[in-house]
């Protein structure tokens, strides 16, 4: 039982083998595309591993504190970020195998000519509570 | 009656329902339903015979659920082909809930939160709460574990070992969200050893009490870990060490080593000492070789370098954790400890940061980092 972090990226991850962005897919793949997404979840939820999936999106600022009794600085977005998350889903499964496992098998979603991406998903596992036993 | 004593009478009642001819997944929804009742109910008219009330609201609620089906007829058909119910104690019930709710069938994680609600009488949303997940998520969890046990029938001898495993996993979860689940596994593990004689049962309880003797002087109010040598021993609780000890050494005197006991063993030895530097160290040793003897498992030979450490000095226990694998967790903080005590702080500070850099979770990164800061500073 553990929680574990699929990221997905805008930008930031290594280049998938169907790489052709989505808006030059046509319609049918894009529906497949979802549909895959929304059964994906679905599964997850049945298994009892799912806990949370969200969406980003790509714009946002950056914000730093300016000193007592100012507003914080607002800056960006930066066009030169090089590592731009879009979402996440968060599951609870019962070894790290499991989780490379899913996020395999999420990185096969269909995409142009309904072939599998192959897109990169960065895998992070989350800082547990300490365990009793370790002393 | 409090919300544990009422608890307590999960599996008892489960038991009676499935030897009633109920099957187990309709049964344990109506138990829960029936506690629920009994929750909001008994406060303000409380029963004379609390298990016979469950008993009849349970059967009451469960008769609703069949009859509520489409599949009526199915199920009495099946009925017929269920035993009649016998006159069996209602220990080998709870014995034999154990079994099913840690049947090898079911992953890890599916037979902790089955074993929590069919045995232990939680709810799905104590359980999602304990375990940070949503209740959709936890309730599919029981759900397909029960399917998954469909078939099992109850009086299908099971593996002790397989029990304790999930409720060792229980009690180390430690406690968030409403229930403490240590709290709740060592219940879990005293109902366990008066359904069932065992050398081990008795071996992992006593190991539990121990541990959770030593609680309040784990971590500071604000959730800094402490570590056993700097603990403030006047917090440990002394009846959970009598007890422990107590039940220890009943186990021991069986002659049928295991685990652990062998684990109780080490654990009642740093009870007995008053002060860290009274810690009988090379007793501590021999019991972490038997512990490697039984288990050959990575972790125990990890702390047996550290007790080897303390037994015959730290270039000794270097030397013991030179023979294993590096990638180990908390190999580096073991690594990083020795350093320290021979000597060599540039490394052990190295160590420490590399340790906290991989520490699995906040408490221990900060911990870690605190050393690594300390040592540098010097």
């Amino acid at each position: 039982m553990a929680k574990y972090l699929l990221l997905k990226h805008y930008r930031g991850a290594p280049a998938p083998v169907n790489n052709v962005a989505m808006d030059r897919w046509t319609p049918t793949e894009l529906e497949d595309h979802f549909q895959f997404m929304r059964d994906f979840s679905a599964r997850l939820e049945a298994s009892g591993e799912m806990v949370d999936a969200q969406a980003l999106a790509p714009e946002g600022s950056w914000v730093r504190y300016d000193g007592e009794g100012r507003p914080p600085v607002v800056d960006g977005p930066f066009a030169e970020t090089k590592d731009l998350i879009a979402g996440w889903m968060v599951i609870d499964v019962d070894s790290h195998e499991r989780a490379l496992e899913l996020a395999g098998e999420l990185s096969a979603a269909p995409g142009a000519n309904g072939e599998p991406i192959h897109e990169w998903l960065e895998v992070r596992p989350f800082m547990s509570a300490p365990p009793t036993f370790t002393e | 009656m409090d919300d544990v004593l009422l608890r307590s009478l999960t599996p008892q009642v489960l038991g009676i329902l499935v030897r009633r001819g109920a099957d187990f997944a309709t049964a344990e929804d109506a138990v829960q339903e029936a506690l629920v009742e009994a929750v909001r109910g008994w406060p303000a008219d409380p029963p004379r015979d609390p298990k016979a009330w469950l008993v009849t609201v349970a059967w009451r609620k469960f008769l609703d659920a069949t009859r509520a089906t489409t599949s009526r007829r199915r199920r009495e058909d099946r009925f017929e082909d269920e035993p009649a119910p016998g006159l069996v104690p209602a220990q080998d019930d709870t014995l034999a809930l154990y079994f099913l709710c840690a049947h090898p069938s079911l992953t890890t994680s599916a037979a902790v939160a089955l074993t929590l609600r069919a045995v232990g009488g939680l709810t799905t949303r104590q359980i999602a709460a304990a375990y940070l997940v949503p209740e959709t998520t936890m309730a599919q969890r029981i759900t397909r574990a029960k399917r998954t046990v469909a078939g099992v029938r109850l009086d299908q001898p099971g593996d002790v070992a397989t029990v304790l495993r999930v409720l060792y996993l229980v009690f180390n979860e430690g406690y968030s969200g409403d229930v403490d689940l240590a709290a709740e596994a060592i219940r879990l593990t005293r109902q366990l050893a008066a359904a069932v004689q065992h050398p081990e049962v008795s071996g992992l309880l006593a190991l539990m009490l121990l541990t959770h003797a030593r609680r309040p002087a784990r971590t500071t109010p604000d959730g800094s870990l402490v570590p056993l040598a700097d603990q403030d021993r006047s917090r440990w609780d002394t009846g959970l060490i009598a007890e422990g000890i107590t039940i220890l050494q009943t186990a021991l005197a069986r002659d049928r080593l295991g685990e652990f006991q062998a684990q109780a063993a080490i654990a009642a030895l740093h009870a007995d000492a008053l002060a860290a530097a009274e810690t009988d160290w090379v007793q501590i040793l021999e019991w972490y070789d038997e512990l490697v003897a039984l288990t050959d498992n990575p972790v125990a030979r990890l702390n047996r370098a550290v007790a080897v450490g303390e037994a015959d000095g730290p270039r000794a226990g270097l030397a013991a954790l030179a023979t294993l694998d590096d990638s180990l967790p908390r190999h580096a903080a073991v690594a990083a400890y020795l350093h320290e005590r021979d000597g060599d702080l540039a490394t052990a500070a190295r160590l420490y940061a590399e340790a906290a850099h991989r520490a699995p979770n906040l408490a221990e990164r900060d911990h870690l980092t605190r050393q690594a800061a300390r040592l540098n500073q010097q």
